[in-house]
Order: structure tokens, then sequence, then C-alpha cells
């Protein structure tokens, strides 16, 4: 947008003595922020604020499925509880896990600030491999309770679990592959502005997903196993 | 190897969809190869499969939309032929089974790939230009976006001569929706072509809200947002918020109909009311998704066509954004009878009845915008006028149903389909034509037909109320919606006048066909070379029809409300333009395949997974993987317009502008 710069006004109001809402404050001649009138925001901003929209939808989708686990968890018809069935130790280990795995995610993003692309790739790589870690245990739970006979065909409780948990593990999935794809450009591309924004991007999905973690470790495993 | 798909799939048996396949097969092949004989597929790859620009895009959805309102229709004008015979003892023509499908893909196909693409169609080619910007925030998104809803429009018809419909009413559901008792692959394609449309349309939505929060002309403050934008952001946020409901309640039904879940099921501990109660948490905002944007269009033409500023901008901003907070507390009036108890309903009643109250102030407030203004009665305008009266009957009639014990009377009768016709067709649709009918120079350059365009108006008008006000009594007389018999020969000739009207509504839409052509044919008698045919208020006027690429040499400064009006009286009075202004390069997006080549992925994973062809849906995900990396390492982005270039068509704008200050000379 090389236009913008030269459409930010400088001659004297008329029609607009005030200047209302031209610039962040009103003041006029601040940094484009768009608020309110300074003219379009910058790609960094425009592609972070899109993809948060993004987030909040998928927000909403989890908490769509949030409201149906709630619904059905007693609907056991005659099968396994919650309490019969969860293992806290386990979801415990998927959490600390996750959680750590967010933590290097920001070191990432900090080393890639940097600009340091050995660090940016080892925190990403880090990052990655915790998230297999907490794939793995999650698939290793639903192996072992489709063992024991209380799979998502056994009760809607059931169906409503292993919806809820698998829907974050296939975002965590997701997650994993852009990841590998987001450090194969790095590699090959270096920071340019356009890896840049993406890297912030899936930094925001990385964390989203922890969050998502955090409500569900609360009212799937916590409360079930009360 | 091919999963569940064999021959028995094509309907040899049942010669209307069969016949109706051969045509649709017929005519496609036709328009595929007129195309290919005069050459036109590098242009048509070129210019629109492969466009990024907001104003294709949106065309692109608009003549889907239209296109879908044509297969809509059809299955409507069945219905009411079949209805209009099918009492006492004769059967009529449609089989149970058949007419069950048509209702469904009637109400499916008239939602989401009519009205749906209509009013986003609208959207993307107007809220850019009206917030003087270059496009959308997400170019190549927005393409992803559209092609995704084309590959649900294309599902869905392929179940036509591929299998079967969904045999569930346009929501599905269960527990016949269930495995157990809709065995076929119907509802599949149902909850394919859906998933796949409503992810196109939840990025679209994200892509508009990020566009009118993020990127609009310098000086544009919230409040100096034409109403459309104001509309259009609120359309968006609800479709941000509720699409997502959407594809949850979507993809919970697939995994009981595909892997035996029990969400919805009759056994298992199942419940399924739930999804009743989902599919409206999401349904009931999807009404005003589409009815906002069309309040937008007509404020937008009510101001034009009265020469006045629209009254109350400020309480009607208001009301939009009231109406999109509360949509979301209304939906349990769509199933009074789940049995919820006296408080819920009561709770759920009053909402409803509140929500109309922001509805009447914008009713009261076009009316004072057409109070002493000089009115001009041109096509926009007349749908403004009869969308007016025909939605204030129909939003009675919703208050009316909002009574919880009115509606245990109702429920399930032909005065609900009365009641939501009244309302989509009197406000959508009328909406949509308006607009259609409004930016239609804006986008091509030239203006349509006018008096077939006011046929077009009075026959939809006409044969609306011969159609529905029928409907309204038959429905207290006790007719129930989705009826394919009936054995009382009282219902018969309201059936009957319900039928003409609905042959009026077709003359309607020929008209509508017939002033297509003609005005393509007539183009150069009709051209607006101004850019300004209507005497508008907002940017998308200010510059030329169609506008460049980059829609604005350079961005608007906007100093008011109304920033186009303003500016335009101030040249108009010292006839002459603001100066040149210093011309600079510009960046735009560069076309690409990513969208087409998406779309093409998932239809073909979509196809695969609703026949079980287990290979193909994972060659289609590899597929859809690759696009997104072969997207992601593309070197050039964007390409760069020179300034003499940006300067040589905007010289040619402004003296276009010229001529126009001194035809509105003031005396």
């Amino acid at each position: 947008m090389t236009a913008t710069t030269e459409w930010r006004d400088t001659r004297p109001p008329t029609s607009d003595p005030h200047r209302i809402g031209r610039g962040a404050g009103g003041g006029g001649g601040d940094r484009v922020t768009g608020h309110g009138a300074g003219g379009p925001a910058d790609k960094r901003t425009v592609v972070g604020f899109g993809f948060w929209i993004f987030l909040l939808s998928d927000i909403v989708m989890f908490s769509a499925i949030f409201a149906t686990y709630a619904v059905i968890e007693g609907a056991t018809d005659g099968g396994p509880t919650a309490r019969q069935l969860f293992d806290i130790d386990n979801a415990w280990v998927e959490t600390v896990c996750l959680l750590f795995s967010s933590f290097t995610c920001g070191l990432a993003t900090i080393a890639a600030e940097r600009r340091s692309a050995v660090w940016t790739q080892v925190f990403l790589l880090a990052t990655g491999l915790l998230g297999a870690v907490f794939l793995a245990l999650e698939l290793r739970e639903f192996i072992d309770l489709i063992g024991r006979g209380a799979g998502p065909q056994r009760s809607a409780f059931l169906s409503g679990f292993f919806t809820l948990v698998g829907c974050h593990g296939l975002h965590v999935t997701a997650g994993l592959l852009w990841l590998g794809t987001m450090m194969a450009q790095v590699w090959t591309r270096g920071f340019k502005p356009n890896i840049a924004r993406r890297l912030m991007c899936f930094s925001l999905f990385w964390h989203a997903l922890d969050i998502i973690w955090v409500a569900l470790f609360t009212i799937v495993y916590l409360f079930g196993v009360r | 190897m091919l999963g569940k798909l064999n021959w028995s799939a094509i309907p040899f048996g049942e010669p209307i969809p069969l016949v109706t396949g051969c045509v649709v097969v017929l005519v496609l092949a036709a328009v595929l190869g007129l195309i290919t004989l005069k050459g036109w597929w590098p242009y048509l790859w070129r210019e629109w499969i492969t466009s990024v620009d907001h104003k294709r895009i949106g065309v692109m959805y608009c003549m889907l939309a239209l296109v879908m309102l044509l297969r809509g229709f059809s299955d409507a004008i069945m219905m009411r032929s079949h209805l209009a015979i099918a009492a006492g003892t004769s059967q009529g023509y449609l089989p149970p089974g058949h007419y069950d499908q048509i209702f469904s893909a009637h109400g499916t196909i008239m939602i989401f790939f009519t009205a749906m693409p209509f009013v986003v169609g609208l959207m993307n080619f107007v809220v850019p230009l009206q917030l003087g910007v270059r496009d959308v925030a997400f170019p190549t998104l927005n393409s992803v976006s559209f092609w995704l809803t084309a590959s649900g429009v294309l599902l869905t018809n392929m179940s036509l001569v591929i299998g079967e419909f969904a045999r569930t009413g346009w929501l599905a559901y269960p527990p016949l929706s269930e495995l157990r008792f809709s065995p076929g692959v119907g509802v599949d394609y149902y909850l394919w072509s859906l998933q796949i449309a409503g992810v196109g349309t939840l990025l679209s939505g994200i892509n508009l809200v990020t566009t009118i929060l993020k990127m609009r002309a310098p000086g544009m403050t919230y409040t100096r947002m034409p109403m459309f934008c104001w509309t259009a952001l609120a359309s968006n946020l609800l479709i941000v918020a509720a699409f997502p409901i959407l594809t949850a309640t979507l993809a919970m039904l697939t995994l009981d109909r595909y892997l035996g879940f029990h969400f919805f099921t009759n056994d298992g501990g199942g419940n399924a009311m739930m999804y009743i109660n989902l599919i409206w948490a999401w349904g009931h905002p999807e009404v005003y998704i589409l009815v906002l944007p069309v309040f937008g269009v007509f404020s937008e033409v009510i101001s034009t066509f009265s020469g006045k500023a629209l009254f109350g901008y400020r309480s009607m901003v208001l009301a939009t954004m009231c109406i999109c907070v509360l949509s979301f507390l209304v939906w349990l009036h769509h199933f009074f009878t789940m049995g919820a108890g006296a408080d819920v309903n009561g709770f759920f009643g009053v909402m409803t009845m509140i929500i109309a109250v922001p509805t009447g102030v914008k009713i009261f407030n076009w009316l004072f915008t057409m109070y002493g203004g000089r009115v001009r009665f041109e096509v926009p305008m007349l749908w403004s006028v009869g969308f007016m009266v025909t939605f204030v009957i129909g939003g009675m009639t919703g208050v009316l149903l909002a009574v919880p014990p009115a509606d245990f009377m109702l429920h399930n009768s032909l005065f609900l389909v009365a009641h939501f016709h009244n309302v989509i067709i009197g406000g959508v649709l009328f909406g949509a034509f308006a607009g259609y009918t409004y930016w239609f120079p804006k986008a091509f350059g030239f203006k349509l037909h006018d008096g077939l365009g006011r046929a077009a108006f009075w026959c939809w008008l006409t044969g609306f109320y011969i159609a529905f006000m029928p409907l309204y009594a038959l429905g207290l007389m006790g007719a129930t919606r989705r009826m394919q018999h009936y054995d009382d020969m009282n219902w018969q000739p309201l059936m009957i006048a319900a039928f003409v009207g609905a042959l009026i509504i077709l003359a309607g839409i020929g008209c509508q066909a017939l002033q297509l052509v003609v005005s393509i044919r007539q183009r150069d008698r009709n051209r607006d070379l101004s850019g300004d045919p209507w005497d508008g208020r907002s940017l998308e006027w200010s510059t030329t029809s169609p506008p460049p690429p980059f829609n604005f040499a350079v961005l608007p400064d906007v100093q008011g409300e109304e920033a186009y009006w303003g500016v335009k009286q101030s040249a108009i009075e010292d006839q002459r333009l603001a100066d040149e202004p210093e011309y600079e390069p510009i960046e735009m997006p560069r076309n690409t395949a990513t969208g087409f080549v998406t779309a093409f992925f998932a239809t073909v994973t979509g196809f695969a997974l609703i026949w079980h062809i287990w290979w193909l849906v994972i060659l289609g995900l590899v597929g859809a993987y690759a696009v997104f990396v072969i997207f992601a390492w593309r070197e050039e982005e964007e390409y760069v317009i020179p300034a003499d270039k940006v300067a040589a068509i905007d010289r040619e704008r402004r003296r276009s502008r010229e001529q126009l200050l001194a035809a509105r000379r003031p005396a």
C-alpha cells in the first residue's frame, strides 16, 4: 500500500476541524493503526488480526462440542463412567508436554525475532517433539480405552469424549504438519516478511491449542475423576 | 475400489431426475463446447477463474446464486404443481420419496446456494469500494472461499444424477437423518456439500470482518462507514460466530453415520433434541446473516433514490448491532414444541418479540428517509418499497408465531412456510434484486433494461402474494408442511391459487433472464460513462464503471459522512475537480489458481467420502496439502502497476467526471 502515506492529510482541515478519528488518538499524524481513520493497517496487523478472528471461530466450534459434551456426559447407557475410565496421571503428563511445547514455541518466536535461524529451528523442533509426545500419549489412551470396550460407539458420553479430545488431537496433528512445513520454509527462505508473519500465525495457533487444552483438561479430566 | 458407487446409483427408473440430469449435462456440454470453440478458455482462466479481484469474485458469487435460483425454483414449481393436483384420489405425479428429496433440495439450495452466495457476492463486490480500499484483506483466501462454495454447489447438484439427495428436510433432523432411517447417500451428499461450502463461508466471513475493521480509507471512521458496510460487518461477525457451530453439528451427525457414534441416535444415550438445539443455534443467526446485508442494500438504495442522507444513521447502526447480538438469543422459538416448559418458552417468546423492535426502528428510518425526499421510482427503489410492505407483513406473522401457545397450533404448518417465505423472499431476495439492479452498472459499465426490470418486479410481487397468502390460510386450516398428498378437497382451490402465484413468479424470473440478455445486447444504449449513474452518495460511485483493478488511483480522503456526496456537491458548486494528485505505482496481488485447485480437491474428497471410496479420500487430502505447500512457496505474490499507467487510467476518469460536473451544473 504505497499510496497510504501520501494520503495522510497534511492540508489544513476545512470541514473537519477536530480531525475526528484521524490517526490512533484522533490527534492526526500518528502511525497507521487501522483503528479509526489512519487508512488501511499494515500487513502484519491485518494478518495477525485476521488469524485471531479465525482462532475465535475455532474456539466457537470447540465451545459447541464442549456444550454437547456437558449435556451428554451422564449419558453412559449403562457403560463405564468418566470416573471409572480416566487416568488423570496420563492427562497430567500430556498437559505438561503441551504447556512446555507452548513455552518452546515462545522461545522460537523470540529467536525468530532476533533472526537466529539455528535457534528458531531448534526450538521449533523441540515444540514439534513435545507435540508428538502429547499426541502419542493421547493415542495410547484412545487405544487403551477402545481395548477395554470403552470406544466411542459404546455410549453417547464416550462419543462426546472421543470427539472433543480427538478434535483437539486433530488440531495438534494439523499443527505438527504446519510446523514441519514452517521449518522447511525457514530453512529454504529465511526470515522474509511473509515467512515471519506465518511464524506469528503458527505460534498464535499453537498457544490457542494450549488454551483449549486447559479447558479440556479441567472440564473433561479434572471434573470427570472428581 | 469404488466404494458404494455402482450403476444402480444412476436413477434409470425415474424419468424426472434422469431427464433433468440429461438436460443439465447437455446444456453444460453446450456451454463448455461454445467456450472451447470460441477460444475463451485462456480469457476465462486468466481473468475470472484464477482472479483474486474482489469485484470479479463478487460477480461470480452473484452469477452462481442466479443459476442456483433457477435450480431451486424448478424444485418449487414442481412442488406447487404437484400439490395443485395431489388431492383426494389423485396421487399427483411425484412419488413420496422423490417429493421428499425435492423439498429438501429446494430448502438447502435456496438458503445455502442462492441467498448466501447472493449476499456474500454483493458484500464482496461493494464493501471494499465503499470503504475506499483496493481489495479485501486476504484476496487469495477470497478466491478459495468462492471456489469452496462452488464445490458445495457442484456436489449438491451431482446428487441429481448420481445417487440421491437427502429426504430429511433442509436441516436433516435426526433420528430420521441417522443411518438407520436414511441408509442411502442422500444425507451424506447434504453433509459434505454443506461442510465444504460452510468452510468457504466461514473464510469469507473472516476476510470481510478483517477488511472492515482494519482496511478502511484514511478518514473513514466507524461512524462514517456507509450503512451497507455496517450491516456487512454485523452479518460477517455472525458468520464467524455461528458457522463454526454448523461445522461442529454436521461433523457430529457425520460421526454418527460413518463411525457409529451416538450423539443423536435413539439408542446408546444419544439425544436428537441436542442436534435441533445446535443446528438452530447456527440457524437463527443465519437468518440475520442473510437479511442484515440486504437491510444495508435498502438503506443505500432508499437514501440514494430519495436524494437524502439516511434518516437516523446512528440509530440504524445501533439497531443493526442489537439484532446482531439478539439473534443468538432466540433460537428456541423454532421448536417451542420440544417441551422445555413454560419458563424457557416464555423467555424465548419474549426475546423473539424484542428482536422485532430494532427491525421496526429500521422500517421507520427508511420511511423517514423517503419523507420529504424527491423519490425517484427506479427499479431498485421499487424492490425496496415492495420489500417494506411485504416484510412488515412477514414480520407480524413472525411475532404471531413467537407466542408459544399460538406456535403450538401453527408449528410445522403451511402458515410457518408462508411466514418464512414472506421474510426471505420479501426481504432477502427483493433486497438481493435491488442490490443487483443498483450495482450492476458499477460492475459492468451499463444499466440493466428498465422496462423488463419493472415487469420482473411486478410479476414477483403479485406472484409472491398469490402464491403465499393462500398458504397462511391453508396453515390455519390445518395443512402441514412437507405433505405430499391431502384428502381434504377444500384445500385444493387454495393450492391451485398458490400454483398460479408460482407461475407468475416464473414469469418474473423469465423477465429477469430476458432482461440480462437484452441489456447485454443493448449495452451501448445504456452505458454508464460517468461512473455515477444514480447520483450516488458513497465512494463506489466516485470511481469508473467498471472500476479499474485497483479501484482507486489514490485512496480517497474521507472528510465526513457520505464520503462521496460531500465532495461531489462542492465540486459541482465550484465546477472543478480537486487538483490532480501525484500518482504512485500500485502493488496488486497476483492471480492464482490456488482457490480453484483447492476446490477441485475438496470436491474429489467430498465425493469420495460420500461414496466411501477411501483411497480417493486420501488422494484428495494429499492433493489439498500439496496445493497448500506450493502456494506457500510461491515467489512472487504481487505485481506493480506503474505510476504512469495509473495516471493514464485516472486522467480518463477525471475527464468523465468533468463532464458529469458540467451536466449537473447548479441552475
